[in-house]
């Protein structure tokens, strides 16, 4: 299962606490696991990434295993402590506004 | 029973029905949230619920004048952009509903703040009209300009491309808050006739349900434009109507009152003997067509109250005319500002005015303005009011 770790607004509209986890087919990818995550909860589809262009909302960040994958393209593979659920898959807003 | 009781009796029906029986309900989008407050028709005491979406911007909340329980709101931020909500049971609770807003075919460009092109893009609902007819069909005013529209309750939107397409949107310019389209107004005369306002495009109509716009400015003058009486580019802030005559409009202008009695074909300007005639919001009293209201405002940087002292002006005969209403606000050392969707009015006998600030007061009026109070005091900066009389 992968590990998905939402910022709090999103995880109140989502109505889920903690962690989420999720069944992704491989390849385990940034573009899979967001599509997966939303496929679970539809009311986060246009919060993360853009409706049109798919591409990550700049105000957020995607993180894991200590690093900055945010600019990483959507289709490299995850690390494999994501893939096998050591690490989980983080969905950071970005700090901003004081 | 003496005739005289009798009408004693009417009359205390009639308080009692346009008071007693009554509930009003308030509706206030914040930079933090969405609130709730009720009351009943004596507007004294008020609960108030919320935030709902806390921390969320909530631009604006509306309910459908056809099921009053139902209720839209636009929450959009920087970080998870545009999230519609709905409430089916009068606000208690809520869930998303559809936020993909994609413009018809290929947007082009509209002008930059500087005149270059700069691509459409959406970036957050502004205002949401309900039908007044069908619970589940309302209406989105979005930035950059343009008009969609929803028909199974806002799950699923449709742009209405004929505004945005028309020959003049590539010349269309931002205000300084963004090209928004902040004002749609349903004829409920007419359902093919809509009237919106864009900052700082001007104003549009269309007489064919949203297929066709055209721009109503004509004698609008605006000195910040190359051509003041250009045919667009005009910062309109915000229009009103009173429903038993919708060819009567009037307008709050970046600078300058306005009226127009033939449904925006020509405007005259009706500032009169305001103090400034830079506002926000203009509303019309629920029972009295000639009766207006604005919260005129230093500006063009300040955006606050002239002198710290917030004051309603009210017009009782279609503008010109203007007295300042202060019973109950304060009258110094204010320095908060109105924003364009946060004033509103109730219907019931008395009718009631309610307007909110940037200081996150919400005040009331249970007397089409003579006497204020504020309802709630601390809320997150007001962007939006809007108010159900519930019987």
């Amino acid at each position: 299962m992968i590990r998905v770790i939402l910022p709090y607004h999103l995880r109140n509209m989502a109505h889920v606490d903690g962690e989420v986890e999720l069944s992704v087919e491989q390849p385990v990818t940034q573009r899979t696991v967001l599509d997966a995550l939303e496929a679970r909860y539809p009311m986060l589809r246009g919060t993360i990434r853009d409706y049109v262009t798919q591409k990550r909302r700049p105000f957020l960040r995607f993180f894991a295993c200590e690093l900055d994958l945010s600019h990483e393209s959507p289709d490299d593979p995850l690390p494999d402590a994501v893939a096998n659920g050591e690490e989980p898959y983080l969905v950071v807003g970005a700090i901003a506004g004081g | 029973m003496e005739a005289g009781e009798l009408c004693q009796q009417a009359k205390l029906y009639k308080l009692d029905k346009g008071t007693r029986m009554s509930e009003v309900r308030v509706l206030v989008g914040t930079k933090k949230g969405g609130f709730v407050l009720t009351s009943d028709g004596k507007r004294e005491k008020w609960a108030i619920d919320g935030p709902h979406f806390a921390g969320m911007p909530i631009y604006h909340m509306k309910a459908s004048p056809v099921d009053p329980n139902r209720i839209y709101a636009s929450q959009t931020s920087d970080w998870f952009g545009q999230v519609l909500q709905r409430s089916d049971d009068g606000g208690k609770t809520w869930a998303p509903v559809g936020n993909k807003f994609v413009y018809e075919g290929t947007p082009g460009t509209h002008e930059w703040y500087d005149g270059t092109p700069h691509p459409w893009e959406f970036k957050r609902v502004w205002h949401l009209e309900p039908s007044l007819t069908d619970a589940d069909t309302v209406y989105a005013g979005v930035e950059d300009a343009a008009i969609f529209k929803s028909v199974d309750g806002g799950q699923n939107w449709q742009e209405l491309p004929g505004l945005r397409e028309h020959s003049t949107g590539s010349r269309w310019q931002p205000g300084a808050g963004g090209l928004g389209l902040h004002t749609i107004l349903l004829d409920p005369t007419n359902p093919k006739r809509i009237y919106i306002a864009i900052s700082a495009a001007g104003a549009f109509r269309t007489d064919d349900g949203g297929d066709t716009w055209r721009p109503i400015n004509k004698g609008l003058r605006s000195q910040y434009i190359p051509d003041p009486a250009a045919e667009v580019g005009h910062c309109v802030h915000r229009i009103a109507l009173h429903p038993s005559r919708p060819d009567v409009l009037f307008m709050q202008k970046h600078w300058d009152v306005m009226r127009s009695d033939n449904a925006g074909d020509e405007w005259r300007e009706v500032s009169g003997n305001l103090p400034t005639d830079f506002g926000f919001p203009i509303d019309v009293h629920a029972h009295e067509p000639e009766t207006i209201y604005v919260v005129p405002i230093k500006s063009d940087s300040e955006h606050y109250p002239i002198g710290g002292q917030l004051r309603v002006y009210r017009s009782r005969t279609g503008g010109n005319e203007w007295e300042p209403l202060t019973n109950g606000l304060p009258q110094s050392d204010c320095y908060v500002n109105v924003l364009r969707d946060a004033m509103a009015v109730d219907s019931l006998d008395s009718c009631g005015i309610y307007f909110g600030t940037t200081g996150g007061q919400v005040y009331a009026s249970p007397d089409a303005g003579d006497h204020w109070a504020a309802i709630v005091r601390d809320l997150p900066a007001v962007y939006s009011v809007e108010v159900q009389t519930l019987s």
